[in-house]
């Protein structure tokens, strides 16, 4: 390291107090600024991002709810005083004529490399996959992220029941109504997909039937 | 301003190209290497990360260069780190809400721009003992110097490694993908090439240089040889 200049032996310390205390409070003003400049853009984008998945998973839906998750049930109400975006969220989806197209739930697991998340959706009245997206993943590039890259993989789920089985190619066990071709050379990330389906269905499968009971009533 | 005087617009232009290539801060230095390895997979991340390490270089090596005298010898490096860190979270901040896409990929990386060496490197060896200007034409060298590897590291990884740039196709369909490249080793096999080739290129000039030395030498030598024999 390069000799540094000489100073004063004894920098009182109220000095260098102050010059990085005022050095953090003129630094924290600029955040802010920066903060509330670029904040509103952010959150539109999530918004569009979120906005064009559950549109994509569910059809073009006419309309749609968010839903939260409070202790067992599901409502469209979050609670007082509780922030939403910090609670489990599912959205309902609606046709023109009214009727309910399904809901699109987002699930994440471990895959090869780090978590897989993804975005589908889900009839629970008749346990079938309507459409499937991948939000992230960071699977083996040319290899595993063809979960996301491949479009025809993501296709096979729309119209599945659940639970959906991975397969080789033509190593169908007959029961084409629940089973995924998997990638070759991807069989863990494709698995991790499967596996996260499987487990978000069955795990939101009972809450969302309540649900539909109560808006009924 | 001392030396505003004495230099002139030589130096002034060699304050810019010494970062660019004689003391390339990757090749020459091999500091930043983390982000030299980790981001530069496709020529659009390498662009992003490169211009995002520019902007915090350019602005911090200003502002430490015209805030020196006012920070304690004591303090300094808190201080650096602080002003650094400041314009790395504007910039953060900026490439989330302009370039979602970008911001994805690069992920942590753009918020560990506080750590990269070449920054705090540059404030310490030059910024805090020159005036603002030249601090400013130092950062913009090495800056450059820097977006300049990302982009050949970059381009070398996505074209072979992918077959595209910038996401068009270059190679056509028959081409397969070198897929090592895109992967972490990818990035220690292409900087491991380049810096095998500086080595050889600066080896090959010495030598050279040696050669031309010892071949003037000889009819140089000789008379003074003489003339100090005589003397």
């Amino acid at each position: 390291m390069a000799p540094v200049p000489p100073v004063a032996p004894d920098v009182p310390a109220w000095k260098l107090l102050a010059v990085l205390g005022g050095g953090g409070t003129v630094a924290g003003l600029i955040l802010v600024l920066a903060s509330q400049a670029t904040q509103p853009r952010i959150q539109a984008h999530k918004a569009e991002v979120l906005k064009a998945s559950v549109a994509e998973v569910l059809g073009a839906p006419a309309r749609w709810e968010t839903l939260y998750l409070v202790g067992d049930a599901v409502t469209t109400q979050p609670p007082e005083g509780k922030d939403p975006s910090k609670l489990e969220r599912v959205w309902a989806g609606w046709r023109e004529d009214g009727s309910r197209i399904g809901f699109a739930i987002v699930a994440a697991e471990p895959g090869f490399a780090d978590d897989v998340k993804l975005i589908f959706g889900f009839d629970p009245g008749k346990e079938v996959v309507l459409g499937f997206k991948v939000l992230e993943n960071k699977e083996t590039p040319g290899l595993g992220d063809a979960i996301e890259k491949k479009r025809s993989f993501g296709e096979q789920f729309v119209g599945k029941r659940v639970p959906v089985a991975g397969i080789k190619k033509g190593g169908s066990r007959g029961r084409p109504e629940s089973e995924i071709e998997t990638i070759t050379g991807a069989t863990v990330s494709s698995a991790t997909v499967v596996r996260i389906v499987n487990n978000a269905s069955a795990r939101w499968t009972p809450l969302l039937r309540a649900w539909r009971e109560e808006a009924a009533r | 301003m001392s030396d505003g005087t004495a230099a002139k617009s030589p130096s002034r232009l060699d304050d810019v190209v010494r970062g660019i290539w004689r003391e390339n801060p990757v090749l020459v230095t091999t500091l930043g290497l983390c982000p030299t390895l980790a981001v530069t997979n496709t020529v659009a991340n390498c662009i992003a990360m490169g211009l995002a390490t520019l902007f915090v270089l350019v602005c911090a090596n200003f502002l430490v260069s015209a805030a020196a005298r006012f920070i304690p010898n004591e303090v300094r490096i808190s201080g650096y780190v602080l002003i650094i860190a400041t314009f790395v979270t504007v910039a953060d901040m900026s490439i989330e809400a302009l370039a979602p896409a970008v911001h994805k990929d690069l992920g942590a990386f753009i918020a560990l721009i506080v750590v990269n060496c070449i920054i705090l490197g540059r404030q310490e060896a030059f910024a805090a003992k020159h005036p603002p200007l030249r601090a400013t034409l130092d950062a913009i060298g090495a800056g450059l110097g820097f977006v300049l590897v990302l982009l050949m590291m970059g381009a070398v990884r996505e074209v072979l490694g992918n077959g595209t740039f910038l996401g068009r196709s270059v190679l056509g369909p028959r081409w397969e993908p070198w897929v090592v490249l895109m992967l972490p080793p990818g990035g220690f096999l292409t900087l491991g090439t380049f810096l095998i080739a500086i080595r050889w290129a600066k080896v090959r000039k010495a030598a050279r240089a040696k050669a031309e030395a010892e071949r003037a030498a000889p009819s140089r030598n000789v008379p003074s040889a003489a003339a100090g024999s005589a003397g």
